[in-house]
């Protein structure tokens, strides 16, 4: 029993694991084949035939390329505005005592426990009340944008301080090292992983939000409106190609990282 | 992983390692403006508005007329739909659960060096948009796919049928097909803060606990559960709550019979009710809070942040 017990604890628990990894990747494999597919109709919903001219022409689709830019503008500007300001706060955070630091810790949590339903329509309501009903367009998905990101740069960037051993700095000051220099050649670049990742999250984050957006987006289309709007009348498999991209370009960073930072741990 | 623990015996980076003064104040401004202008203000801002006479419009206008009938009208239209998003919310938390945990557990304690490989993959398929994902789960589930030809030779899409989660002979735009698209939207939020907290599992335990005649099974239960606890409550309100508003899900994978209630509250914004939409939201919040509460105090951890 006992041994059996072992057995089970040993491979089960991997196997089940990796049966749960192939139901998240499943639709990733379906995205990925249906890029090079040749529909057969608008409403197909299977692989009618290979072709390549998804992948030569994407911006056939029409619409398409011009809301996948306009999501990477927002997303670039979002990604800026909020790992400036997030990072400051995790250092003003993690590094200096204050009245009320506890409850500005709970503050930067509650964007994210609450539904992007209610975000989206307060963050609405705001802005009609203030008048603004008729000017809902890139700032003001900007200012959403900008608003949810925050608190996981915080977060993100908070946990990379924590972790830093104070006396490296410390050493630095006893090396005569003033405050500005030690900050700039010793802390910022250790903490430096820490906000490009909260960065590339940020930036995820941004390019991938639809229901605060949808509600603030006024007339302009990003690309989660356009892949709902394609939905409804059937999905251009130029999407999956769009998709697809997207997929390999995030794990190419995430690997480089990861490889990186195994290199200099060996170091 | 290894700059996470600061070595033992480094001086605690506690209240003293602090320094006080202005410049605190100063870096925290920005983004605490930023908070409270575009995440407080709004809140209050859709306080007021679901008071507003609902008879006005964008173009005439709202009367601020303090009509608190808006929260009793849209509880009596829409009750159908709140109960159903958390009956779905708390199902697919439910499985994400029991998906999750056997994943992070195996990433944890039986991946060996294929531990930070194992987590890339886990949030890899979220590298992807969102919707294109769900949409997705469309083909995967519509009537032509191979999983729906499996089940119907199984007899399950039967099964599934007589037990009122789908239609018969299909899978798509049912109860069924919502859930299970929430459950792998939200799985992620359920395994990495799970990960998070049985990583820090010293695995002797697990041997302590078998030396002292405890069946795998009790160990489980005696030890490791209750060190994975943080995580589990973590993973649950991150899968909870944003699952309870999605309705993207709803949406793409249901019929009109599976409306969650974020699709009323869009619908009714887009067909400009605002008092009334506000009103749906401002109780969707307070539930939502209300449940975490109660949640966080009985799970009894309540030094999550």
């Amino acid at each position: 029993m006992t041994r059996l017990g072992k057995w089970i604890g040993d491979h089960l628990i991997l196997a089940i694991g990796l049966a749960v990894l192939f139901y998240m990747f499943l639709p990733i494999f379906v995205v990925i084949l249906m890029s090079f597919n040749d529909p057969a109709s608008k409403q197909s919903y299977s692989f009618d035939g290979f072709t390549w001219d998804n992948w030569a022409n994407p911006c056939d689709e029409f619409g398409m390329c011009e809301s996948v830019l306009l999501s990477i503008k927002i997303g670039l500007s979002a990604t800026l505005g909020a790992t400036i300001l997030g990072t400051l706060m995790a250092f003003a955070l993690v590094r200096h005592r204050f009245r009320g630091r506890a409850p500005a810790n709970v503050f930067t949590f509650l964007p994210m426990a609450s539904p992007e339903i209610v975000m989206g329509s307060s963050l609405l309501a705001l802005f009609v009340s203030a008048g603004l009903s008729g000017q809902l367009g890139f700032w003001t998905i900007l200012v959403a944008h900008i608003m949810f990101c925050l608190s996981f740069v915080v977060v993100t960037v908070k946990a990379r301080l924590a972790g830093l051993d104070p006396r490296i700095e410390q050493a630095a000051m006893d090396l005569y090292a003033n405050e500005w220099q030690t900050f700039w050649r010793v802390t910022f670049p250790l903490v430096f992983p820490g906000i490009l990742s909260a960065a590339l999250l940020a930036f995820s984050l941004s390019f991938d939000d639809f229901i605060i957006t949808n509600l603030n987006a006024g007339q302009e289309v990003t690309f989660p409106m356009f892949v709902w709007g394609a939905s409804l009348r059937g999905i251009p498999p130029q999407i999956n190609v769009i998709g697809t991209i997207m997929f390999l370009l995030a794990l190419t960073l995430v690997l480089v990282g990861e490889l990186g930072a195994r290199r200099r741990a060996r170091r | 992983m290894a700059h996470v623990a600061p070595p033992a015996g480094a001086p605690a980076s506690g209240d003293a390692a602090r320094k006080r003064g202005l410049v605190g104040y100063l870096l925290l401004a920005p983004a605490g403006l930023w908070l409270s202008l575009f995440f407080i203000v709004p809140m209050i801002s859709l306080i007021s508005t679901s008071l507003y006479d609902p008879s006005g419009s964008l173009e005439t206008g709202y009367q601020m007329t303090g009509h608190v009938q808006n929260y009793a009208t849209v509880l009596q239209e829409y009750d159908s739909q709140l109960l159903r998003s958390f009956l779905y919310a708390g199902l697919a938390t439910f499985f994400c659960m029991l998906l999750g945990f056997p994943l992070a557990y195996a990433i944890a304690f039986k991946a060996g060096k294929w531990k930070n490989l194992l987590l890339v993959a886990v949030i890899a398929p979220f590298f992807t948009s969102f919707l294109i994902r769900t949409l997705a789960w469309q083909l995967i589930l519509s009537d032509q796919g191979w999983v729906t030809q499996t089940f119907n030779a199984l007899y399950l899409t039967d099964l599934f049928a007589a037990l009122g989660l789908t239609e018969q002979g299909s899978l798509l735009y049912s109860p069924l097909a919502v859930v299970t698209g929430l459950t792998y939207n939200f799985l992620p939020f359920m395994v990495l803060p799970l990960y998070a907290s049985l990583e820090k599992i010293d695995p002797r335990l697990h041997e302590a606990g078998a030396d002292l005649y405890a069946s795998p099974f009790t160990t489980f239960r005696k030890v490791t559960l209750p060190l994975a606890l943080p995580g589990l409550v973590a993973g649950t309100l991150l899968t909870f709550i944003p699952a309870a508003g999605d309705f993207i899900n709803a949406q793409l994978l249901g019929n009109t019979q599976t409306t969650m209630i974020g699709t009323v509250i869009q619908k009714l914004f887009d067909g400009g009710s605002y008092p009334e939409a506000s009103a749906l939201s401002v109780v969707l919040m307070v539930i939502i809070v209300v449940l975490v509460l109660f949640y966080i105090r009985r799970a009894g951890t309540e030094d999550l942040v």
